[in-house]
């Protein structure tokens, strides 16, 4: 019944970047973009309703948060460094960088509660503790998010689920994890540098 | 277990709805029969209709409640209804008509429509469609069971706070509201993604991007929209609940709480909102009215790019609902600026279907009167937003019923009109029987009449002073007659949607068959049977312009369509991916089985937004993290799919 | 339309008024305190500088409005009429598909024409903005309004603080003289509207809102609450009187007095009652009751209506409420008392004393 064809061979289901999975994530991180643009937004509109008196007496400090943010950093280089592994077809490679992003991650989420138990607001004392603890929190989520991604994956290279083509998987999680530290740039460039510029 | 190839040269063949390809093709791609195969089914069209169904359902209760706010305002000092139950009803009526109708019909219609007019077997994640769609229902049902307890929302459907927060409403009418926002949220989000990426990736071979129906242009728009705007409401809510519930302060005013973050964030989400619930519509329109007039669309160019501009402007005119909070004037002049200039596409857009009609033969179909009636409806919504537009003047007409006579216009003359149009049109590709014409012109003849009869005196009511949102007026305001015409108007409009729901009924079963394309339309839809089976096409249509039914008779373009030969693709469910602009054959996709983990999903996810209704926290805690278990397996790399590594390979 | 016409003798109104006060309000009773006796709070016609001027532009718009929707509807109906196909709607291929006319200069001419018509319609609106943005000369008079879950809490502002009083509900101005109004809320958000000679300006939680305004002929309008705010939204109302200066000065000078030292032993009961059972949320000046929850009841009985416009202040609507308000606004913030017929009479005295 087939006849002869004149159509090129085509990749079959998951495949890099023409897997649909990839183009699902990206509408997701451009929503999830939305969501933290809002939540800034947010923030800014009290800073200018309120100026200076809005912010608490001691600001958050940058002792935890300026290594912490170090660390988010060179988690993605580790992720970018597996996923290169993967297309590679290395696992050993992939499972090393994955892991060492997972711990880096988890890392964060830690230093991030020390950070938090450290501040004299609370989420119901003020706005700005409120606004400070909801955004943070809904990164510190995403991050745990990304953690719960990365063990994930972490988990499916150990049982052997990729190689050099079949690795959409590992794209999809890593294009998250990068902006999941993106995020975060603009989050610490609102808490911790905007309030000392002024 | 066979091995899945990493690629392949897709085959070519000329198949039929009767070759022996196609009845592997239906065995691959058939939902099992039973209750687990209702439940598990990721079937768009079946989706398409139960969404098409429950939302239809909704603008029932929705008509009900609108109901019975017309009988207490029918005279004044009415007693029918208690302030509070007042109060309750017109809060919930607005509700359920912008957010559990107006939008989820609509998608009701893409999701049917979507692969059938792009020329693929389903849409690009058909799981998440279900669950899409289980969500939808889920929010549905979580903002009705407040009605159980009688404590069901009862700020209007913007909400203000601080009215909204707990020391002025202390029982969970807003909990219920602002988690079943929440999750409803979810479901929009999910279809959103799932239209774009389909709209993207899954058009037929040679679908290039200026070839695609126009109610797909108008449903991708609106999902990025979607994308975009969704997450302003879900926020807001969030931060509503939290200061209910956790002592913060975003906008309670005691602190330095700003009741106006309120307003900015749910009218940052809502206006993009009003446009996202009617471009589709608009779309089904621009695709239809055609038919009917016999001829294409004039100026498809301008009209998709009308959408667009559309959408995007409507991203930059929400203060034009803040007019009277005392901002600035110079901000205010900027966003009225702004509120004018988002008519100009709409302009374009109406005299592309007075064009339209002009240039063509019209056929007095009942989806041409629908649509005829719907383009008048348009402008006189239209006009009374560009009055409220002018700051002057709103500061007159807010809040009163103007406004109201406005979004009646625009709801239903630009959601509800279409849609009745489109359930004409589409109804025999559905169930492959006709509507009756008669009853047809019936309902719209009652519709049409009961519409303008109730809304054209409203916006008198409006400018003579009476405000919105009252449970009751005194005599001797000048009100009376006009409400008491509304009422009744009300219960014509009632009247018609019943004869409608009547010849439904009575045609379902007793219909003249429709065959494969009663309209003799252009698109690729009307090329299939009435319904279609399940995988759609029995092989992928090709396709060289946009009306691939008509193009022998337009003789547009260089190429002809091919619908009967193409690419077979019977190895196990797949479907072929294009490339985005151009529509080139780019990958061939493995789609998943029926499955339960949608609804599974659902209700777990459910069951913790409950759990947080009632603060249940630890029942939520478990409730999230079956979710998270439900999803791990979900998306578990599937050998069928084609995610995992296939030893042979390595 | 016909035209409406300012009512300037409130007191003829009194004697009209039946006593039987469970009929609500009724026709006269708002009409009686309306600038336009057809539509009391219509505002296609300004009695005031600015209202003026928007009426203008909500005409302006309103006339391009229906001349937009009769020309479109017309082209949609005439067309329709023009070009139907004779195809049988059953087997509409009948008429054959083809790329007839060219109907592309529809859209150029009409996106053409419209987008004149905005842009007229925006200059007229940037007109307008900058005429009613701040009145020609310095405001009279300040009043400052705080919006309260269901009424309005009035205090005059002046220089010198022994001219400063508290009223409710009912609001007087000079006429021909600019009044600035300073907003504010005590609960939720509301929005101060007379929609005769003041267009809506909302009431906001932390913030200051300030509008101004001009009654430019004598006579009595009513004004109301216009943004949700709960269960009596429908019955926030809100009486504005404006009168020439003289009459002004004496209102403002009558509010001041404080309340009559009872000389009667009767009434010196009477008052001990009211302190009792109603000094808790009202105030009256002069005397020990200084509740702040409810309307300052000072000069009560030069009010012309109660309960925030919903009632006309006679004898029998005011024992009414008294006895059981929350039949007529139910859900208002003073409870049923459970007050005794005795009592009611004395509190009923003490009232008919603050005038
Ligand atoms: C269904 C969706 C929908 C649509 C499409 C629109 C369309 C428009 N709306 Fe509307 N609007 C709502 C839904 C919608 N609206 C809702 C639900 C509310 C109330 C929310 C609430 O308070 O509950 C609201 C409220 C609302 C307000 C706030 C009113 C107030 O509360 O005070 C304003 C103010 O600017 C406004 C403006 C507009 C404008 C300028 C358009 C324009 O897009 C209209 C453009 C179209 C035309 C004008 C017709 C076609 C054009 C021509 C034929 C050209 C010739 C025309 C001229 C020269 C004028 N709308
Ligand atoms: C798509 C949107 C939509 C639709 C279709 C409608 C439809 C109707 N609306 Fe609605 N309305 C809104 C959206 C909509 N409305 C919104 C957003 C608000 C603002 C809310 C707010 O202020 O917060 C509003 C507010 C609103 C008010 C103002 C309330 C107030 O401010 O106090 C009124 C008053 O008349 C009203 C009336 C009606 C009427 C008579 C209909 C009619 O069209 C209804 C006709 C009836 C039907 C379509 C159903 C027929 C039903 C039967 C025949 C019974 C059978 C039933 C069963 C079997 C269950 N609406
Ligand atoms: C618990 C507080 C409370 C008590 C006690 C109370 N009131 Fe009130 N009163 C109110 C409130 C609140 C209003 C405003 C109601 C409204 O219009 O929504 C009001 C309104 C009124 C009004 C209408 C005022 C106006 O100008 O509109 C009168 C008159 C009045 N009360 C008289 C009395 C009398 C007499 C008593 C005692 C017998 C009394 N009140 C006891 C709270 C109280
Ligand atoms: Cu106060 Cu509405
Ligand atoms: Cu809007």
């Amino acid at each position: 019944m087939a006849d002869a064809t004149d159509l090129e061979r085509l990749p079959i289901g998951s495949i890099g970047h023409r897997a649909s999975g990839w183009w699902g994530m990206l509408a997701v991180i451009m929503t999830e973009g939305a969501l933290f643009s809002y939540l800034l937004f947010s923030y800014y509109y009290f800073a200018v309703q309120y100026g200076r008196a809005f912010l608490p007496p001691d600001l958050p400090k940058l002792h935890l948060s300026v290594p912490n943010t170090a660390l988010l950093l060179l988690s993605s280089v580790a992720v970018w460094w597996a996923e290169q592994g993967a297309k590679l077809g290395d696992r050993r490679r992939l499972a090393l960088g994955l892991a060492a992003a997972l711990i880096m991650g988890v890392g964060f989420v830690a230093v991030q509660a020390l950070e938090w138990s450290e501040q004299s607001f609370t989420i119901a004392s003020s706005s700005y503790g409120s606004l400070f603890f909801t955004i943070t929190g809904f990164h510190m989520a995403h991050v745990i998010a990304g953690d719960i991604v990365l063990a994930v994956l972490l988990l499916w290279t150990l049982l052997g689920y990729f190689d050099a083509r079949r690795n959409a998987a590992v794209s999809i999680g890593a294009i998250y994890w990068h902006f999941v530290d993106a995020v975060w740039l603009t989050l610490f460039f609102t808490f911790y540098v905007t309030p000392r510029l002024s | 277990m066979a091995v899945i190839d990493y690629d392949r040269a897709p085959e070519f063949a000329t198949a039929g709805y009767d070759s022996p390809a196609a009845s592997r093709l239906h065995a691959l791609w058939e939902t099992k029969p039973g209750l687990i195969g209702w439940l598990s089914t990721v079937d768009h069209k079946e989706l398409g209709v139960r969404y098409l169904v429950t939302a239809f359902a909704f603008l029932l209760l929705g008509g009900l409640e609108a109901l019975i706010m017309r009988l207490q305002l029918a005279q004044p000092n009415e007693h029918l209804l208690s302030p509070e139950q007042y109060n309750q009803i017109f809060s919930m009526h607005g509700i359920t008509m912008i957010f559990l109708y107006a939008q989820p019909i609509l998608s009701g219609f893409s999701i049917y429509l979507f692969p059938l007019i792009l020329g693929t077997r389903d849409m690009a994640f058909p799981r998440l469609n279900a669950f899409s769609y289980w969500a939808y229902l889920a929010a549905g049902l979580f903002m009705y069971a407040s009605f159980l307890i009688g404590a069901a929302p009862n700020d209007g459907w913007f909400n203000y706070a601080p009215y909204a927060l707990k020391q002025f409403n202390p029982n969970p009418n807003m909990d219920f509201y602002a988690l079943g926002m929440i999750l409803l949220g979810v479901s929009t989000t999910a279809g959103a993604v799932n239209f774009l990426v389909t709209f993207l990736r899954l058009r037929a071979p040679g679908m290039s991007i200026n070839r695609v129906p126009i109610l797909a242009w108008g449903t991708t728009t609106t999902s990025v929209g979607i994308l975009l705007s969704v997450p302003a409401v879900s926020l807001a809510f969030f931060l509503l609940w939290l200061d209910r519930q956790f002592g913060t302060h975003f906008y309670n005013p005691d602190g330095q709480g700003q009741p106006l973050l309120w307003q900015h964030l749910f009218w940052m989400f809502a206006h993009p909102w009003v446009y996202i619930i009617v471009l589709p519509a608009m779309g089904i329109v621009s695709d239809a009215l055609p038919i009917f007039c016999r001829r294409p669309l004039v100026g498809y160019t301008v009209v998709v790019l009308a959408t667009i501009t559309t959408m995007v402007l409507g991203f930059g005119v929400w203060l034009h609902h803040m007019f009277a909070t005392g901002l600035p004037f110079l901000a205010l002049s900027f966003f009225s600026g702004a509120s004018f200039i988002i008519t100009v596409p709409s302009a374009v857009a109406v005299f592309a279907w007075i064009a339209t009609i002009w240039a063509g033969r019209p056929v007095f179909t009942t989806a041409f009167l629908y649509f005829a009636g719907f383009v008048s409806m348009f402008v006189i919504g239209g006009v009374s937003g560009v009055m409220t537009a002018a700051v002057p003047a709103d500061r007159q007409l807010t809040d009163t019923y103007f406004v109201v006579a406005h979004i009646h216009y625009v709801l239903i003359g630009i959601n509800l009109f279409p849609v009745l149009g489109g359930l004409h049109v589409w109804f025999p590709k559905m169930t492959g029987r006709m509507l009756s014409e008669r009853l047809g012109r019936w309902s719209f003849w009652t519709v049409f009449i009961g519409f303008n009869m109730a809304f054209l005196p409203m916006h008198w009511t409006g400018l003579a002073g009476m405000p919105r949102r009252i449970y009751t007026y005194p005599e001797g305001m000048g009100w009376d007659t006009v409400n008491l015409i509304t009422t009744i108007g009300a219960f014509v409009l009632a009247a018609g949607i019943l004869i409608f729901l009547a010849n439904i009924a009575l045609s379902r079963r007793n219909g003249r068959v429709a065959g494969p394309n009663p309209w003799d339309g252009p698109t690729l839809e009307w090329s299939t049977p009435s319904p279609p089976p399940p995988y759609n096409f029995p092989v992928i249509p090709a396709v060289a312009s946009r009306h691939p039914l008509w193009e022998d008779r337009l003789d547009e373009g260089l190429g002809r369509s091919s619908i009967r030969r193409g690419v077979v693709l019977d190895h196990g469910k797949e479907a072929l991916a294009t490339s985005t602009l151009d529509g080139e054959p780019d990958a061939i996709l493995k789609m998943p089985e029926d499955s339960l983990s949608p609804l599974v999903a659902t209700i777990v996810m459910t069951a913790a937004f409950a759990g947080l209704l009632l603060h249940w926290w630890m029942f939520a805690g478990v409730c999230a993290a079956l979710l998270l278990a439900a999803t791990i397996i979900w998306l578990w790399p599937e050998r069928e799919l084609g995610q995992r590594a296939e030893a042979s390979h390595g | 339309m016909t035209r409406p016409h300012p009512v300037s003798n409130p007191r003829r109104r009194r004697s009209r008024w039946p006593a039987a006060w469970t009929a609500a309000v009724t026709a006269d009773a708002l009409c009686s305190v309306a600038a336009s006796a057809e539509t009391p709070l219509g505002y296609l016609e300004g009695f005031g500088v600015k209202t003026r001027e928007i009426a203008h532009l909500t005409w302006a718009l309103l006339i391009l409005s229906i001349v937009v929707v009769v020309i479109t509807s017309a082209l949609v109906v005439v067309g329709a009429l023009l070009r139907r196909s004779r195809a049988p709607v059953g087997n509409i291929e009948q008429e054959p598909v083809s790329r007839s006319g060219r109907g592309v200069a529809w859209i150029t001419i009409g996106v053409s024409v419209s987008t004149v018509a905005l842009i007229g319609s925006m200059a007229w609106t940037a007109y307008t903005m900058a005429a009613i943005r701040a009145p020609s000369q310095n405001p009279a008079v300040t009043i400052e309004v705080t919006g309260r879950q269901w009424w309005w809490q009035v205090r005059y502002q002046s220089d010198d603080p022994s001219r400063v009083f508290d009223t409710a509900n009912e609001i007087h101005v000079p006429v021909g003289k600019p009044v600035r109004v300073r907003v504010k809320t005590a609960d939720v958000i509301h929005s101060f509207w007379i929609p005769a000679v003041s267009d809506k300006i909302d009431l906001i939680p932390n913030q200051t809102n300030e509008t101004w305004f001009q009654a430019d002929k004598a006579g009595i309008y009513r004004g109301q609450c216009s943004e949700y705010c709960g269960k009596q939204h429908a019955h926030m109302g809100l009486v504005l009187v404006a009168e020439d200066e003289a009459s002004f000065k004496a209102w403002w000078d009558g509010q001041l007095t404080p309340a009559a030292e009872p000389e009667k032993s009767e009434l010196v009961r009477a008052e001990g009652v009211f302190l009792q059972r109603c000094g808790a949320c009202h105030g009256v000046r002069g005397t020990s009751a200084g509740g702040r929850f409810g309307p300052d009841l000072s000069h009560l009985m030069s009010r012309r209506t109660i309960a925030a416009a919903t009632l006309p202040n006679d004898t029998g609507h005011l024992s009414g409420w008294v006895a059981d308000p929350q039949h007529v606004k139910p859900g208002n913030l003073m409870p049923n008392l459970g007050i005794s017929g005795p009592e009611l009479a004395s509190v009923q005295t003490y009232l008919a004393t603050l005038n």
